[in-house]
Order: structure tokens, then sequence, then C-alpha cells
């Protein structure tokens, strides 16, 4: 029986070692860099290619024995031949040896073949799922994950598989054709000539075919997933689609859809059709003037039957892998097109990385700094931060409010080095976070995201995704501080409940909790939440406050919210206005101020009463 | 400092695997092996080929034609040889034999292109009717059913069953070519020679044999192979989506680790996938070898005793060649035809949706020159007809009122606003629209005569004009940039790079919550309907964008009969009339003053300053409606 459970092989060496092999060849054509990758499986690649250049020998000996054999036939008749039964007898077994040898060698062709492209696919596989993980913040802010998830599907299969449907197919093509031609020129030019006149038209038609159907491929799987969003688009918003009694609109949305793409599949159908119809049109035209010019030579005795028969055979022989050509060409197409993307991204630059000789951070008073931070996003032309300073102690609070897009969130993700200052510098215990392992500083920097991922497992292994091993009590623990146990004891597996894509659906403000969770767990120093309350209602984020205030004393605490009962309890409150702080104080200080932080908390609490929804909460 | 001691990470021991972390989701498909007939699914999957039978049957001829000239060739070539091919033959047998040989090749030709050009656009076709019939059902299946199905779940029954179907189409037609071809090698080889023949075919059953024994484990290793490159597959997905959450909590030593188990393990079978596919190999190359070794010595003999002519024997050589093909593509058949079955009756379980909500045969159609109000007249509703969610609730919304409908979460206000639509059909009681139970009226005019924002704005990829639009066909850009200013909507549109024919990618994730919410505003200002259901938002946006919203929501009601679920105090406070619900009767209803007056529940949760009910935690509901109660 066969199982899906991954068993860990012992005897398998370390998968990093891998990962430096994909950048040989950097700064070659594509082709040649896989070439390069695939050809480090020598043994395996060689076997492959000494296998298929020994098979397609044997499979060109095929033809010549059942010629002699039909000869040696034809003279059991005349007298003249005494030894012809045994000379058949020997053909025979010969042809039962060859045929079995070249069973034994395509297996060990086909096998290893495959076996290069596997370990080739394996390795891929490793380095891209490194590189995506090591990408910063700012690559995939610019690229869309769906184009990602292509290049790691169809452009790595792409580069995989060139090996044995590229480099091997060529080998046994130059065998067949090569050493086939030689072999019927030297017995007749003409009849060779005859033989052979279906090869190039073949090739010529089945490559551009392949060329053809490839093109129409893709323009097919963009209009396929055009219906598929269709599709899926009007299930999940199933009740919009109700509400405005659009099923008929809808339906008019999906035939539109649906037309274009049944019209590509026909085409597509009629274009390897009436191409697959030439080619064996061709072939068999050929083989009727070998029979005709060649049984006209018998006829005139310049030839024997079995020379005849011979010729026939290898004709049939040859015509699977000359119509396979065309998958050839495919083949190195596509290599060459996914090769470029993928090497693209195996070569793109990682953006925030270990400085060289950096060290682990090491927390001592727990003191954050910016100062004079300045930070424009790639590509964008109005900075997003500019001049931003201030200073946090452990056990500090401090909230973060202002406009969408005066740049709070960003502060978030400057710390964690997620993205790079433009210029300035932010310090914690006096160690500029670019000068530490990122690893280390993300460890002791928490940042609880306005939309954190949900992973398709357990609750328990979601709280735990930061520490995978911590124990159960840990995770607990953090549970309660987020208010979140109370939920989880209820549902049907408790704690190994599956939540995500494919469980149990948790609801924004569950999520929110769960993500808080999550942050607990991994014990940071520095704790960021980023808008992660707005789901979540203000008596059970009161609670949450109260929970994990108890734990705070050596931690800094950054909160930043739309709603000012989130953070209005701070030690401190940054009032950020186009990416400057405008106002800072206390809630009471920046209240008697009578700025922009005034107006704002008059604008949220309820407009003839003057009552503060803090007092509500507690 | 504490913290750092306290790190389990440190524990870590190195190549071990963490015991709380996976990487991927993907679910294990069941291995398919059914039946692979089934008379009922097969009538049903007939039922979408019968439009197209007559080019079913005019491949099927094409089919008996093509493999009809593959068993003319080799004899044709027979035929030449033994036809007076010596030195000093006749030239004219040779001839008619070339030119039954052209015509055979001819005839090849056209019966290839004819067969293979209709039925794969036949199959096309039925892929396509068969979705679009599905398709079809589920706009008019009942809400209740949709609530309960993962929108992944249909889309793999209209994908993945409707593609195993179009391969079965596809195959079953050449598989008939297959089984003609057999007997017909059969036949014509016995005919040829009794003996020669059946020593030959003796290697037939052989192949057959071997792979009977071989398809079962064979299968289960592709299926093996297949299923873990779903799963890594299924991880390197996740991780790219949630790279974000990866970093920001370094897993991505774990994950790499976990990650290179499932690449591993999915190498591993795919090497035992490729030995399994390849051991076939030298069985056909050795029984092929073994088939032209009998043909070459008995034939030889054969010859000896002039009871053969050597054409014959290089018409046997011929057929071997072709000799196996059949056997091996009906042995993959079968499988295919397994699988089809399966996802035959998984697509007719979707066709088979019960429809419980049609309209009636004599259903009036609804007009804007309607009252517009809305009745409940003792409403009884429940999912599960056994737990009612409302019990005989009676209310009235006059024309032009704007009433808000309160209550803790679980009173039963969004089932009250699915209905006034007629998602659902009530067990008791009627709803009436404009004084006409909505069970009389056709579904499509009370759509058009009752709009509806969802508490979630929900967005279509395409342009925003098109999104605010929606199936009114009717509204011109004009309109659709009235009602945009209307709700505040256009500058933030304006400001997009396309303005209104900006495209919104997956469903609008690159506007915020509250530009979506005000689209979904315009979307239902535009299709200009007498009858305003609303639900309010919950979720917290900006102060800014909030404003925006209330001011949005007071143009939207000016003039139009309102029901609205509400959660702000300001959208509670502005009502004409309060209703409140509580575990699915309605326990008070009034003005905002008339409600503080009478002391109930709506004054209790009013008095405890939350910005909104649905922020008030249960503990303090339940102590409001204890004391509520008392009174």
């Amino acid at each position: 029986m066969i199982t899906l459970k991954a068993g860990r092989d012992r005897s398998r060496g370390d998968a990093r070692a891998h990962l430096a092999a994909v950048h040989a060849g950097k700064g070659r054509t594509p082709l040649v860099r896989i070439s390069i990758f695939s050809l480090r499986h020598y043994w395996q690649a060689s076997l492959a290619i000494g296998a298929t250049i020994v098979a397609s020998v044997l499979q060109l000996m095929i033809p010549r024995l059942l010629g002699h054999a039909v000869d040696q036939a034809q003279n059991v008749l005349s007298a003249a031949a005494q030894g012809a039964e045994q000379a058949l007898f020997w053909t025979a077994m010969t042809l039962l040896a060859v045929s079995v040898a070249r069973g034994f060698f395509t297996l060990v062709q086909n096998y290893y073949s495959e076996s290069v492209g596997h370990h080739v696919g394996y390795e891929l596989r490793l380095a891209f799922y490194d590189k995506v993980q090591k990408l910063s913040y700012s690559y995939h802010d610019r690229v869309h994950s769906g184009d990602l998830i292509t290049l790691g599907l169809l452009d790595l299969d792409g580069v995989r598989m060139f090996f044995s449907t590229g480099l091997v197919r060529v080998v046994l093509l130059a065998v067949l054709i090569g050493v086939g031609a030689f072999m019927l020129f030297t017995t007749d030019a003409l009849l060779a000539m005859l033989a052979l006149s279906f090869v190039p038209f073949v090739a010529w038609r089945s490559s551009a075919a392949q060329l053809t159907l490839r093109a129409t491929w893709l323009v097919l799987q963009e209009r396929l997933s055009v219906l598929t969003r269709v599709m899926e688009e009007n299930l999940g918003g199933i009740r919009v689609v109700r509400a405005f009694s659009g099923q008929k609109f809808e339906l008019g949305k999906f035939d539109a859809a649906s037309k274009a793409a049944l019209e590509l599949a026909h085409r597509r159908v009629f274009i390897r059709v009436s191409n697959t119809s030439m080619m064996t049109f061709s072939f068999f035209a050929a083989m009727g003037l070998v029979l005709w010019v060649g049984g006209n030579k018998v006829i005139a005795g310049e030839m024997s039957v079995g020379t005849l028969a011979s010729f026939l055979t290898f004709m049939t022989i040859l015509q699977m892998p000359v119509r396979q050509l065309g998958l050839m060409v495919n083949s190195f197409a596509r290599a060459a097109t996914c090769g470029e993307r993928f090497y693209a991204f195996i070569d793109e630059k990682i953006e925030i990385e270990d400085k060289p000789g950096s060290v682990p951070l090491a927390i001592t008073q727990g003191t954050l700094r910016f100062e004079d931070v300045h930070f424009t996003y790639p590509g964008a032309s109005h900075p997003t931060l500019t001049g931003v300073s201030f200073e946090a102690r452990a056990g500090e609070t401090i909230g973060i409010v202002g406009a969408p897009g005066s740049g709070k969130s960003t502060i978030a993700h400057l710390i964690p080095r997620f993205y790079d200052v433009t210029a300035g510098r932010i310090t914690i215990d006096g160690q500029d976070v670019r000068d530490v392992t990122v690893e280390s500083l993300r460890r002791r920097v928490g940042v609880v995201q306005q939309d954190s991922f949900l992973f398709t497992t357990t609750i328990e292994n979601n709280i735990a995704y930061g520490d995978p091993w911590a124990k159960e009590t840990k995770i607990e623990k953090a549970a309660e501080s987020a208010q979140l146990h109370n939920y989880i004891v209820g549902l049907p597996a408790e704690y190994d409940t599956v939540v995500g894509e494919r469980g149990v659906s948790l609801s924004g403000g569950q999520r929110q909790r769960l993500a808080i969770a999550r942050s607990l767990v991994t014990r940071p120093s520095v704790l960021v939440f980023d808008d992660s309350t707005a789901a979540i209602d203000a008596g059970t984020e009161h609670r949450i406050r109260s929970a994990i205030r108890r734990f705070a004393k050596d931690r800094i605490t950054i909160i930043i919210a739309h709603r000012l009962s989130s953070l209005m309890h701070a030690d401190r409150i940054l009032f950020l206005d186009d990416g400057q702080i405008a106002e800072q104080g206390s809630h009471e200080a920046l209240l008697a101020l009578g700025g922009r932080y005034k107006a704002l908390y008059d604008l949220q609490t309820r407009p003839d009463e003057d009552i503060e929804i803090e007092r509500a909460a507690q | 400092m504490s913290v750092i001691e306290d790190d389990d990470r440190e524990a870590a021991i190195p190549g071990q695997r963490p015991p709380r972390a996976s990487v991927g989701s993907h679910r294990i498909e069941e291995e398919v092996f059914g039946k692979a007939y089934d008379p009922q699914t097969v009538r049903r999957i007939w039922a979408f080929v019968h439009p197209y039978r007559k080019k079913i049957y005019l491949s099927v001829a094409a089919v008996l034609v093509f493999t009809a000239t593959q068993l003319a060739i080799p004899l044709t070539i027979g035929w030449a040889i033994d036809g007076g091919m010596v030195a000093g033959g006749d030239t004219a047998n040779l001839l008619w034999a070339v030119v039954a040989f052209g015509v055979a090749v001819l005839l090849n030709f056209g019966a290839s292109y004819v067969q293979e050009t209709q039925v794969g656009t036949v199959a096309e076709n039925v892929l396509f009717d068969m979705r679009r019939a599905m398709f079809a059902q589920l706009q008019r299946v009942s809400l209740s059913f949709m609530d309960k199905t993962e929108v992944g779940r249909l889309m793999s029954r209209l994908q993945g069953d409707v593609n195993s179907m179009q391969e079965f189409l596809e195959t079953s037609v050449i598989s008939v070519g297959d089984i003609v071809l057999l007997f017909g090698i059969v036949i014509v080889l016995l005919t040829l020679d009794p003996w020669l023949g059946l020593l030959t075919l003796v290697t037939m059953p052989v192949l057959f044999i071997v792979r009977i024994f071989w398809l079962p484990p064979a299968k289960r290793a592709f299926w093996a192979a297949h299923e873990t490159n779903s799963l890594t597959n299924g991880a390197m997905a996740e991780g790219i989506n949630g790279v974000r959450t990866v970093q920001n909590l370094e897993r991505q030593k774990v994950n790499f680790d976990l990650y290179d188990d499932k690449a591993y393990h999915n190498l591993q079978t795919q090497l035992t996938g490729s030995k399994f596919a390849q051991v076939m190999v030298p069985i056909v190359d050795s029984l092929t070898g073994i088939a032209m070794a009998t043909v070459v010595l008995v034939g030889g003999s054969l010859v000896l005793n002039g009871s053969l002519q050597v054409g014959v024997i290089v018409t046997f050589l011929f057929y071997i060649q072709r000799f196996f093909d059949p056997i091996r593509s009906l042995t993959m058949q079968y499988s295919i035809m397994q699988r089809a079955m399966t996802s035959g009756r998984r697509i007719t379980e979707v066709l088979d949706l019960p429809v419980t909500i049609t309209d009636k045969q004599d259903a009036l159609v609804l007009t804007s020159d309607m009252d517009g109000s809305v009745a409940f007249h003792d409403v009884v509703f429940g999912y599960d007809p056994n737990r009612p969610v409302l019990k005989n609730v009676s209310f009235r919304v006059n024309p032009g009122e704007t009433v808000a409908l309160v209550g803790p979460t679980g009173s039963g206000k969004t089932s009250a606003m699915a209905l006034v639509h007629r998602f659902y059909e009530v067990q008791g009681g009627a709803v009436l629209v404009g004084g006409h139970d909505v069970r009389n009226i056709t579904q499509e005019s009370l759509g058009e005569q009752v709009a509806m924002v969802l508490q979630e704005p929900f967005l279509f990829t395409g342009s925003v004009l098109d999104n605010i639009r929606y199936n009114k066909a009717s509204a011109t850009r004009d309109d659709v940039i009235t009602a945009a200013k209307a709700v505040g909507a256009h500058e933030f549109i304006m400001r997009l790079p396309q303005g209104y024919d900006s495209q919104l990618e997956q469903r609008g994730s690159n506007l915020s919550l509250g530009q979506r919410q005000l689209l979904s505003f315009a979307r239902a200002l535009v299709a200009d309907a007498k009858i305003l259901v609303l639900d309010e938002a919950t979720a917290n946006i900006d102060s800014y964008t909030e404003r925006q919203i209330q001011k949005a929501l007071e143009t939207l009601l000016e003039g139009r009969t309102g029901l609205v679920i509400a959660h702000r105090l300001a959208t509670i406070r502005g009502a004409d009339r309060i209703i409140v619900l509580q575990n699915g009767e309605k326990i008070e209803e009034g003005n905002h003053d008339e409600l503080m007056a009478l002391g109930g529940l709506y004054s209790r949760l009013y008095n405890m300053n939350y910005a909104s009910f649905d922020d008030i935690p249960e503990d303090l509901v339940a102590q409001a409606n204890a004391k509520a109660a008392s009174t």
C-alpha cells in the first residue's frame, strides 16, 4: 500500500545544500543554465543518454532483421538455400533478443530521464520556496501572489521537463534519423529518399502546430480563468446576485466568458486534428511511393522483397518519433520562456538581508528609538514618513493615530525591518536594526497585522505559529489573554479545530484575536498592534488590554488604531499627519491642546453627548 | 530579561521538526475505485450528448471506416508482395495493390479527420453545456443550500468533474475503434492463417493478464504521485499567500524543512510512479519480440511446406507492430470510465438540487407605482423548522419611513431582512411588500423594487462603472456618476488611475473597506428601488470615512422606505421607528424617546453607552435582559 504520510528519510542529505547549485551559470542563457543544472546529475543523465543511444540502435536493427527473415523465408523455397531454416531460427532468436534488450534499454532511458527531471524539479522547488520566503515585503508588494504561484507551478515545470522532453529527445531523434538514414542510403539511395520524404514535412507541421497550440493554449488558459472568476464571484457573492435579481445578468456574463473559451477550444481541436491528419497522410503517401518504386525494383530484380519490407518497417518505426519532433521544439520554446522568468526570479536581489558580521540583537534596557526617520515606498513619488523621531522605553505604551495614509502602518513595518528606512535610523538599545541579524530582530519585535493570514491547520498550530515548540499551557494562556479561549473550548474539537480556508471560518474579530494570541506566544520585547483590533468590540478589546498589561512590564507596546478608545490610555500618543508627528502627548494633554487630536476626538464621540467611551468600556 | 529564557524555540533540536507545525492544507481526494458502468448516470450523461447525436453517429461511422483502413493497409502491402513481386513478375498486380493502398490511405485521412474533429468538438460542447446547466441550476437553488456549501466544493464540480466527463467522451468513441481494431486484427490474422494466427495471438492474453495485475498498484502509485504533488503545491501556495505572516513570525527555517519533507516525499512517489509506468515497456517489447520470432520461425516453416506466402509474413509483422495498442488503451479506458461515473454522479447531484423557491404561475409583476410598504404578519421562520429564528413577528414599515431593527446577536435581524427579499420561505404568516404577499410576486420584479445593501460589501472584478451599474442595463454613465457623487464616492473614484473605468482587482481588494462600502451604496442608489433593505457594517472604519458613510446613508434613504439593521447609535436615533428584536420576538417598538421612556431592554442597552449595540459583551446583555425582565 502506498500511503501519503511523509516519512523522514535520514539518508537524504541536507536540503539546503541544493540551494547554491541553482545559481550555477548565472548570466548565461536560460537553456544553458537549465542544461548545466540538469547535467549535474551526471550519472543518471549519462545512463539516460547512453541507454537512449543503445535503444535507438537496437530499434534500428529490427527492420533489418525482419528484412533478413523475409528473404530467408523466400530462400527456403529455392533449393539453393540449404541452411535457410537454420538461418531463420537464428534470425528469430536475434529478433527476440534485440526486442527484449531494446525494451530494457528504453526502460532505462525513460526512467532515468524522468528521474533527472524529478530530481531537478525537487531542487528547483526548494530553491523557489526558499527565495519566496527570503524576498522582502517590497517585492511581494510589487508582484501579485497569483503570478508567483504560476511561476512556481508552470514555469518551474517547463524548466524541469527540459531534460526528458528536450535534451534526451534530441539524442533519440539524432540517432534514429541519422543512423537510420545512413543505413537506408547505403542500401538504396532513391528508395531512401522516398522513404524519408515525409520527415521534413512532418517535422515542419508538427513543430508549427505545437507552437501554435502552445500560443493558443496560453490564451485559452486566460479565457478559462475569466470563466472561473465569473463562477467563483457569482457563488461567493450569491446574496448580491439574488438581491439585485441579477441571475439573468450573471448567466449572460457566464455565457460570454464561456463562449469565448469554447470558440478557442474548438479552434484548437481543428488545428490539432488537421495537422495530425496531414502528417499521417504524408507518411502513408511516402509509404505508397516506396511500395510502388520498391516493388518495381523487386520485379526488375534489383532488390529483394526483404529489403523492401525492411524499408517499410523502418518507416513505421520512424513515424512516431518524427511526429513528436513538435513536442521537442515545444519543450525548447517552453524551457526558454519559462526558464527566463524562473531565473529572473531566482536572481532577484534580496533587499533585506543580514549584513556581513551582524550579531544577534541584545536587549538590555529595552529602549526603542526612531531618529529622524524618513521613508519612501519604492516607486512612490511622495515620502511616507518625513523626519519621525520618538523614543519608547520598556513598559511604556505608545499610541499612534492619524488619517488613512498618514504613515501609521509604515512605522509598524519599519521596526522589524520589513522595509529599510530611506534616511535616519531606528535603534533598539543603541543597536541599529540594520546591524543585527534579521532573525533575532523579528523574534523580539512582534507585529499583530491588520489582516493576519490564517493558516489552514488547527487553532493550536495557528497560535503556536511563531513558536511551534510552545507548550500547551503557553498556548492556552495566550488564547486566554486574547479573549479567545472561551470561544475555542466551545468548538467541537476545541484547540484541534481546523480553521482557515478549508476549515471552520472565523469572524473578523475572532481572526484578529487569534493573531493577537499568536504574537503573545512569541513574547516579544516590542509588541505592535497595527490596527489589529478594528473588528473587535470595545468591551472585548478592553479585556484583552487589561490581560496583556499584566505581562507588559518589560515590553514596549505600540498601538496603532482609528478608534481612540483603543489607545487613549497610552502613556504617549503620537498624532501623525502626512508622515510627520503633528502632536504628541498623553490623552489629557492632547485634549487640552485643542488641536487635531481634539477634533478627531469630538468627531468620534457622539455629537450631542459628551460621554467618554473609555468610561463605558470599564 | 526574563522573556528570553522562556523562549521554547531555543530548545529546538537541529533536524527535528517542531510538534505544532505543518505547511499546506490540501485535502486528499479519495481514490476512485467505483463502478465503471452505472446505467442511471449514463442516461443522464446521454441527455447532454443527445443534441449532438448526429455528430456522434457520424464519428462512430468514421471510426469504423478508419479502423477498416488501418486493417487494410498491411493487407494491401501483403497482396502487393504476393501478387507477383518477384524478379520478372507482373507490374499490373503491383499497380492494383498500390492503387488499393492509395484508396485506403485517402479513406484513412478523411475518416480520421472527420472522427477527431467531430468527437473533439462534441466533447467540448458537452463540457460547456454541462457546466452551464449546473451554473444555471445554482442560480435557482435556495440560499439555504448555498449557505451550507463551500464555494470551493461547487467549483470542483463545475471544473474537475466536468473535465473528467470530457475526457471520457473523447476516449469512449476512440475505444469503440479500439475494440473493433482488436477484433479486426484477430479475425484477419486467423483468416490469413489459422495456425500462425493462433500462435501469434497467444501473446495478447498474456499482456492482458499482466496489465490486470499491474493496473491496481500502478494506479495507486500514480495517484500517490499526483496527490503528493498537490500537497506540495498547496504548501507552496500557502507559503506565497502567507509570506508576510511567515516573515513576521520568523517561521522560514521551520517551514523550509517542512516543505522539504513534502517535496522529498513527492520526489519519492514520483520515482515510484515512473517505475510503474516504465516497467510495462520491456514487457510489451518482449511480447512483441516473441510474437515476431514466432512469425519468423513458424511462418518460415509454413512457407517451406508451401502452405504460406511470404507476403502474409510481412502482413503479420505489420500487424504485430500495432498489436498491443488497443489493449493498452482499453485497460486505461476502464479507469477513465470509473472516474467518469463518479463525476457524472456528482454532476447530477448538482443538477437535481431542489429549487424550493419558484414564481407562481400567475405571479404578478411588482411595478414602481406600488406604495412601497413592507409588512410582517405573524411571521414564523427558522433554518431548521424545529428551531424558529423568528416567532410570530409582526410589524409594518409605512411608505417613506425608515425603521431600524435592533437587537443583540442572534435576535433574528438578518433573517428578517432576508425574508423581505424572499431568500427563504416563511413557515408561518406572511411577508408583504407593497401590499402583496412576496410569494405572489415574481422574484425578478421583487428584486427590482427592493434594493439591498449587505454588511460585507461584495464587488465583482471589472470596472468601477460596471460595479455600480451592476445589472441595471438602463443606467447611463451619468446616472452612475450622479449616484457616486450623491454617496460621496466620486472623489476617490476620480483619484483612481482610470477613474470610473478603473478595474477592480480581486473583488476590490485595492480599495479600502469604507470605499467598498460607498460603492455598494452607489449600486443600491442606481438600482433606484422604492424599498431599501440595509445591513449596516459593524467593522470599524476610520472616522473620516465613517462620517461620509453616515451622510451617504441619509441620501440613500431619502424618499425611500428603509428597513435598516442598525448597529450605530447615530443611525438608530435617526430612524423614524425602532423595532427591538430578541430571541426572534419583537419585544419593543417606538421611536427613540418612547423607548427610552419605556425603560426596557433598549434603554438599558442604550445607557451602557457603547458606540454600537454589537459592541456590548454578551454577559452585559444578559444582565440588561435580567433587569428588563424584572421591571
